[in-house]
């Protein structure tokens, strides 16, 4: 299952603020990711987690040491350059959702189809397989406040796997969830990894939750911690 | 990129129509009131140079004593003779009485203005002729009795289809023979009928009519400056002259007075300019209390925007994308808010028009500013925020409390 690495991390560090009030949330990590692996990424809050998370996500630059994406430098692009590479290798999925209110769920998911300039057929096209292969076809005219909150999440997995992503950031993905919706979530998530061969790096503090993955990253207090690897449950 | 920002764009506006209504309502309100109130102010202001400019251009009015009712010396024919050889700067003058007696036709009879003059009074007071000719100098001078009607006149004794030059004129005694019909004035700055008059020599007025000594009962005289020439010189030479013919000392008034147009009219002008301002500026507060209102509306739904921002840009927009969006969004809500209401202005202005008598002149300069104006607060409110937004880092838009 694991080919070529995908990710490559040397010496990352992430500093926030400066002077006497500078924080560093990232102290050098050294980080390989495969393509196709399923990560989680644990640690207790502060652990800067979310950080590496972030800049794994290309959302945020680090202070320094370098990236490589699919040998892409990433720490070299700007803002525009990085939005691109969301646009076309990337999908987030986050604990709040972070749908558009208001509406439709066949809109939201079509979200990332617009900025790639999908003509409106293939866009609805696109997005109503990605709503089948989330098991919610029938809810595509629904807004999010009509949705629960396991729905939610669905028609946010749908946005992220719409455009076909080589990789899917998921931050907390169950965090506002119950323990079933959890399941179904993660039993969604562990199929896209092993039918679609996306690779997924997740950000979880629970451990059920992070058993679903193959490979479990723990972070404190900047650094690496431990890095198993065990086999899919 | 365009399509796609405009797509967005109109979607936003869908699914936010309460937001883009009240943006809308705002800028409708504030160009609305800014258009209604200049176009009525100048349609008012219109009105009034229209009625100064009936008096005649460079017009002077020299009247026997200071205010109204004043017992004062009348002027007499040597008085015109000596203004006219000896101010400069005068085009043409001519002296003025008047009378009021029944004109009696065929058909009818009416109380009416009977002015006697000469024919250089015709240009100096701005008279057309609509039909016929005005009587000259030989016919001043023998007294002959013809006259030149208004309007007013031809309707009310001849009937309105009716040619009446040649048709006679009976004031008391004397029968007058219409050579020629003026062309209509319309209202005076007082309301009054300026076509209500009969315009006849000088010298058959006072010689038939009022029955006075021939030189000496001139009410008024009528000067027309030269084009370009200041008004204000030949009311101070007038004055002087009058002064020294009347022999007036340092101390006594004088015992007439000297009535300028062309002053009055921009008096009255430069006032009804400051009321259209004041009204202007009134308006203008509205606009921008419109503003204030779509400044609120976006800054109130920030939190909800830097969201959305944050998640188009975690998906993958760039920023000018998003910015792209927004100004598109701002722009299409302003210029919906400034067509309707310069819809509803041209409606306010054409009903109000008629409530207040003046024209409706439309003024695309007008229209522009505020919808300019109007546009520019909708765009910059709409669109300043957003730019913040979109500077910030996905994952800080996304937090954005």
């Amino acid at each position: 299952m694991i080919s070529e690495s995908l990710i490559e991390l040397r010496g990352l560090t992430k500093t926030y603020g400066s002077g006497d009030a500078a924080f560093q949330a990232l102290c050098g990590v050294d980080l390989n990711i495969a393509s196709g692996e399923f990560l989680a990424v644990m640690g207790p809050s502060g652990s800067g987690k979310s950080t590496l998370m972030n800049l794994l996500g290309c959302l945020d630059t680090p202070t320094s040491g370098s990236y490589v994406f699919k040998g892409i430098p990433v720490e070299t692009l700007n803002k525009d350059q990085r939005s691109l590479i969301r646009r076309h290798a990337l999908g987030f999925i986050f604990q709040g959702f972070n749908l558009l209110a208001r509406t439709s769920t066949l809109e939201n998911v079509e979200l990332p189809l617009l900025y790639r300039g999908y003509p409106r057929k293939q866009r609805h096209q696109m997005a109503r397989e990605a709503l089948a292969s989330v098991g919610i076809p029938e809810k595509e005219r629904n807004t999010p406040a009509e949705l629960s909150g396991g729905q939610q999440q669905r028609v946010a997995i749908a946005r992220a796997i719409v455009t076909n992503p080589n990789t899917l950031f998921a931050d907390e993905p169950t965090g506002n969830l119950d323990s079933k919706t959890t399941a179904e979530i993660m039993n969604l998530l562990c199929r896209l990894n092993s039918e679609r061969g996306i690779t997924i790096i997740m950000v979880t503090h629970e451990d059920d939750v992070a058993s679903h993955a193959k490979r479990i990253v723990r972070v404190r207090d900047g650094l690496i911690e431990s890095d198993v690897i065990i086999s899919c449950s | 990129m365009f399509l796609n920002a405009f797509i967005i764009a109109l979607r936003e506006i869908r699914r936010n129509l309460t937001r883009a209504f009240l943006t809308v309502v705002g800028i409708v309100i504030g160009v609305a009131a800014v258009v209604t109130m200049v176009t009525l102010g100048r349609g008012a202001t219109e009105v009034v140079k229209a009625q100064i400019s009936n008096l005649g251009s460079n017009l002077l009015i020299l009247r026997p004593g200071l205010g109204w009712g004043q017992k004062a010396p009348l002027f007499t024919t040597a008085d015109v003779k000596a203004i006219r050889d000896q101010v400069p700067g005068i085009q043409a003058i001519a002296p003025f009485a008047n009378a009021n007696a029944p004109a009696v036709s065929l058909e009818n009879v009416r109380n009416t203005d009977i002015q006697g003059t000469t024919p250089e009074y015709f240009p100096v007071a701005n008279w057309k002729l609509s039909l016929g000719r005005f009587f000259n100098d030989a016919e001043v001078r023998e007294g002959a009795s013809v006259c030149v009607i208004g309007e007013t006149i031809r309707k009310e004794l001849f009937g309105a289809e009716v040619d009446p030059i040649g048709m006679k004129i009976r004031l008391k005694s004397m029968s007058l023979e219409v050579v020629g019909v003026t062309a209509v004035k319309g209202q005076g700055g007082f309301g009054d009928d300026l076509d209500d008059n009969i315009i006849t020599p000088i010298t058959t007025l006072q010689r038939r009519l009022t029955g006075r000594a021939s030189k000496e009962n001139i009410n008024q005289i009528m000067i027309s400056g030269q084009d370009g020439y200041p008004t204000v010189n030949i009311v101070a030479d007038v004055s002087s002259l009058m002064r020294e013919r009347r022999s007036l000392t340092k101390n006594e008034e004088n015992n007439f007075s000297v009535f300028d147009s062309l002053q009055l009219a921009e008096t009255i002008s430069s006032s009804t300019r400051v009321m259209t301002s004041l009204l202007g500026a009134v308006a203008g507060v509205s606009l921008l209390v419109g503003g204030i209102g779509i400044m609120n509306i976006m800054l109130v739904s920030v939190t909800e925007r830097t969201r959305e921002i944050g998640i188009r840009l975690a998906i993958g927009a760039r920023a000018r994308e998003v910015l792209l969006q927004f100004l598109v969004e701002a722009v299409t809500l302003s210029c919906v808010g400034g067509v309707a209401g310069i819809g509803v202005a041209y409606g306010l202005c054409t009903s109000l028009a008629k409530v207040v008598g003046a024209p409706f002149l439309f003024d695309p300069k007008i229209n522009l500013i505020a919808f300019a104006f109007s546009a520019a607060i909708g765009i910059l409110f709409g669109f300043m925020p957003a730019r913040r937004a979109a500077s910030l880092d996905p994952i800080d838009a996304l937090r954005h409390e």
